[in-house]
């Protein structure tokens, strides 16, 4: 069920893949705790609970792989049989020459980092209804999906049905951020006992389900070494970092290559080595969650930072500067490929402009230095903590739109964009309405519907923004030199003359010249008295698919003013800020609420969500009770400013920003405790970050 | 087999009857026996607050409670509220706010912040941010949602203020 990535990154990365599809019921062996190995319809859901206990299921328990290195043993048991070892992935990507660097003598620090496991935890658990058709003999599916098309791919490949008698509808998706990005065993289970059957069926997902059987992220560890000069710059970084995926993999390798693609980050660094190993373990799959595989990587280049720096004796701030590229080098190679296999090349932006921006929104580094000192004089702990990144977004291959206009003048926007909350049909219909002269309420966007558009992609990898609109963009141009040429029929005049404002076709400069949108598509419709010019056809529709050239580089720099509590260790986030760039912002309100929600889920990850396995496999965090998500109490003073500098890579110069506030608070946060602690010596190498360790530290420090 | 029993609820300011086993839940009898999808279902574990209802004029979480254990009881759900129109202004003021981005977690919102109103008519910011923590929101980061009740506060306390000619000042 994975997706492969293209050729041209199969020809340019060292690698070598061998993951194993996930069953859509276990048969002769389970996996992991949580895998589904029977399905049981009843009437209604207590009745299917009562016959689940009535299962008497008889497994012969075999040794557990619980973690990386039960798994990298020598003799470790094999969680899939018929591989050769439970390594499922290799990755390499080098640029320059970072071994002979780091054995050139030059100065370096070597450490171990730890991403642990959490997840995405929509407030709505999956769902998936289907039914049947016997007489035409095809299937609707409504599913929780982020992803309509490729459900439909699944299930019509798997039940032996063409495409076109199967549609997936996500309606209303009650919150996704990756975890509802891929095709699960329900998508096509239900659907199959549907047919099966003959009549609907329904499954929902309880929470104690989707902390068991829902993927889950993060979850890796890096060996890493850097080298650097005296002045601070950074001159070479070497990363093995170890995977683990859980039972399965099913989003293959884009974690990992996230994590690589993103390692270097707004930094010059001429030489790099990172090569990633993906390990199978007795644990629930490991899929994209919002970040997918950067906030990893930025972990360990962030904390490296502030780790140079001490060694050092510098300001991490003054640090990050001396190794940012500047916006004269812009466009910048880095010199590694991307996952779509087209060289990394950072489109634009100003990386020392959002870090003073963030330095000065919190009042300014020597303003916060003295504050600092000030505190720890009287015994109190402040620290500042940074983080930066770069965010490749808009990913391809490709998002189709077909744009209509109906003989009331109204514009129909279809496109394979599947939302769960984010806004997408207030910003589609925004662009369509600005392609069109017209206000976004004559827009009727559909999405989520393979019914509406014949190809789709999906909404991950923060691209519905540049795909989506660049395809309604790209679908409405070519529907407007029909339009117009229509218009220049009706009004006898050339097509060069013609404008288009507020919903109607005039003559420049001749306003009472004009024609509506609606005569024009009443003109247009096929059949007897169509007043079309010759040899035109019928109707007023275009789809078009926008084919991006490779992602677009959002970036950002988080910044947290973090003070401990004495007594209890808590990390208490007295201010947050987020300067960010995703290119031109299509709606500035919408954009908030996707980098406000991003944050409240980092500072989740980094301070209260894990998911925790014992020495058997067996899942300890099975509830809301153990798993703790971030309430309103847990929510800092934030201030989020936009930087708006155009995407040279789509005409609207959009960039992508579903992702990006979820992929720095977890090691700004570290940044900003490690900082309060200096007089301890303390770092933090692994997340979450653990109050019992932060009252050690204060203990040695007070004696 | 387990036996079924007759309850009588007020649902919304109108009696319901009707017969339930035992064990089922107060959120399946709303959600399922009488059509009331208002209320929603996010963890069954008494955490997430989606399924906050008003049970004898105070918030409740449905998904704790059986069916049976509100025989005799009246129950409040977001459609009786926003039916009456007496949370129709916390419903404005969470669109203005953005408090909401997929909606899931909205119902209970909103039955949460009219609880918190109606028993702390002046809250304080803290009070607000501790009471708003009864419920889960994973898209918003509760940026809006605070926003939304603290401006529904701010506003109570002003009509109040008005109303009552000792606190009006000369300007
Ligand atoms: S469903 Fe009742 S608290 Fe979550
Ligand atoms: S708006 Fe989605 S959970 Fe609150």
């Amino acid at each position: 069920m994975q997706n492969r990535p293209p050729k041209s990154w199969r020809d340019a990365v060292e690698h070598e893949i061998n993951i194993p599809d996930q069953p859509i019921l276990a048969t002769d062996k389970v996996r992991y705790v949580g895998e589904a190995l029977a399905v049981i319809v009843a009437e209604s859901r207590y009745l299917a609970e009562d016959a689940a206990e009535l299962i008497e299921v008889d497994l012969e328990p075999l040794p557990a792989v619980a973690t990386v290195d039960m798994a990298l043993a020598t003799d470790a048991p094999k969680v899939h049989d018929d591989l050769k070892s439970n390594v499922v992935a290799r990755l390499r990507i080098r640029k320059g020459d970072a071994a002979g660097i780091l054995a050139s003598g030059v100065r370096s620090i070597r450490h171990r980092f730890t991403n642990h496991r959490y997840l995405a935890m929509p407030i709505e658990c999956r769902g998936v209804v289907s039914q049947y058709d016997s007489r035409s003999d095809s299937l609707t599916i409504w599913s929780s999906t982020q992803v309509v098309h490729w459900v439909r791919r699944e299930v019509a490949v798997r039940l032996g049905l063409p495409e076109s008698r199967v549609r997936c509808i996500a309606p209303d998706v009650g919150g996704g951020f990756g975890v509802k990005g891929h095709v699960y065993p329900e998508d096509v289970l239900i659907p199959y006992l549907a047919r099966r059957l003959g009549r609907p069926v329904k499954w929902i997902e309880d929470r104690h389900e989707h902390l068991l059987n829902s993927t889950h992220a993060r979850d890796d560890r890096h060996d890493v070494e850097v080298a650097f000069d005296d002045k601070g710059r950074i001159l070479a970084i070497r990363d093995n970092f170890v995977k683990d995926s859980g039972a399965y993999t099913p989003v293959g390798i884009g974690a990992p290559s996230n994590t690589i693609a993103h390692l270097l980050g707004p930094y010059d660094i001429p030489h790099l080595e990172a090569a990633a190993t993906v390990v199978v373990t007795n644990k629930t799959p490991n899929a994209p969650y919002r970040g997918s595989g950067r906030p990893e990587g930025v972990f360990v280049m962030e904390r490296l930072m502030d780790l140079v720096a001490r060694e050092l004796g510098m300001d991490p701030v003054e640090l990050r500067l001396r190794n940012m590229i500047p916006p004269e080098r812009m466009p910048y190679s880095v010199g590694i490929p991307y996952r779509d296999g087209v060289p990394v090349v950072y489109d634009s932006g100003d990386f020392p402009a959002a870090l003073h921006e963030a330095i000065n929104a919190l009042g300014g580094l020597e303003a916060i230095r003295a504050e600092q000192r000030a505190a720890w004089a009287e015994g109190r702990f402040l620290g500042l903590g940074v983080a930066s990144f770069v965010e490749g977004t808009g990913a391809g291959p490709f998002e189709g739109a077909t744009v209509r206009i109906d003989p009331s003048g109204e514009i129909f926007v279809a496109t394979g964009a599947c939302a769960q909350g984010q806004g997408h049909e207030t910003i589609f219909a925004q662009v369509a309405a600005d392609e069109w002269g017209v206000t976004p309420d004559q827009v009727t966007v559909s999405i989520a519907d393979t019914g509406s558009i014949a190809l789709g992609y999906g909404t991950i990898a923060s691209r519905s923004a540049v795909n989506s609109s660049s395809a309604i963009r790209k679908a409405s141009a070519v529907l407007r030199q029909k339009v117009f040429a229509i218009a220049g029929h009706l009004l006898e005049c050339a097509i060069e003359d013609l404008e288009l404002r507020d919903g109607r076709v005039s003559v420049k400069g001749v306003p009472t010249m004009s024609i509506s949108l609606a005569e024009i598509a009443q003109a247009a419709r096929p059949g007897w008295d169509h007043r079309r010019p010759p040899g035109m056809s019928g109707g007023l529709e275009v789809t078009e698919y926008f084919e991006p050239p490779t992602v677009t580089w959002a970036y950002a720099t988080h910044a947290a003013l973090v003070e401990i509590d004495r007594i209890t260790g808590a990390p208490i986030i007295r201010k947050y800020v987020v300067v960010h760039d995703s290119g031109v912002l299509i709606n500035p309100k919408l954009a908030d609420g996707q980098v406000l929600g991003g944050v409240c889920q980092g500072i989740g990850g980094g301070l209260l969500e894990e998911v925790i396995y014992d020495q058997d496999g067996q899942l300890l965090t099975g509830s809301l009770m153990d798993y703790l998500v971030p309430t309103a109490s847990d929510m800092p003073p934030i201030e989020v400013i936009h930087r708006e500098t155009p995407s040279p890579l789509n005409e609207l110069g959009v960039k992508g920003l579903g992702e990006g506030g979820a992929i720095a608070p977890p090691v700004a946060i570290a940044n900003a405790v490690c900082d309060a602690l200096r007089p301890a010596g303390y770092e933090i190498f692994a997340t979450p970050i653990r109050r019992s360790e932060i009252l050690k530290a204060i203990d040695k420090i007070l004696g | 087999m387990t036996e079924l029993h007759k309850i009588r609820v007020e649902v919304n300011g109108a009696l319901v009857e009707r017969t339930v086993e035992p064990r089922r839940l107060l959120s399946d009898f709303l959600r399922e026996d009488l059509g009331l999808t208002g209320t929603h279902v996010g963890c069954e574990q008494g955490i997430c607050g989606a399924c906050t209802i008003l049970l004898n004029g105070r918030a409740a979480r449905s998904c704790l409670i059986f069916a049976v254990q509100v025989d005799g009881a009246k129950v409040m759900t977001i459609e009786g509220l926003s039916n009456s129109g007496a949370v129709r202004h916390l419903q404005d003021l969470f669109s203005k706010h953005r408090a909401l981005q997929c909606g899931y977690c909205t119902p209970g919102m909103i039955v949460v912040a009219y609880d918190l109103l109606q028993h702390l008519p002046s809250p304080t910011a803290q009070e607000i941010r501790d009471g708003m923590s009864a419920a889960l929101c994973r898209c918003t980061g509760y940026v809006g949602i605070i926003e939304a009740v603290t401006e529904a506060a701010r506003e109570r306390v002003a009509a109040v203020d008005c109303a009552t000619p000792v606190h009006m000042t000369s300007d």
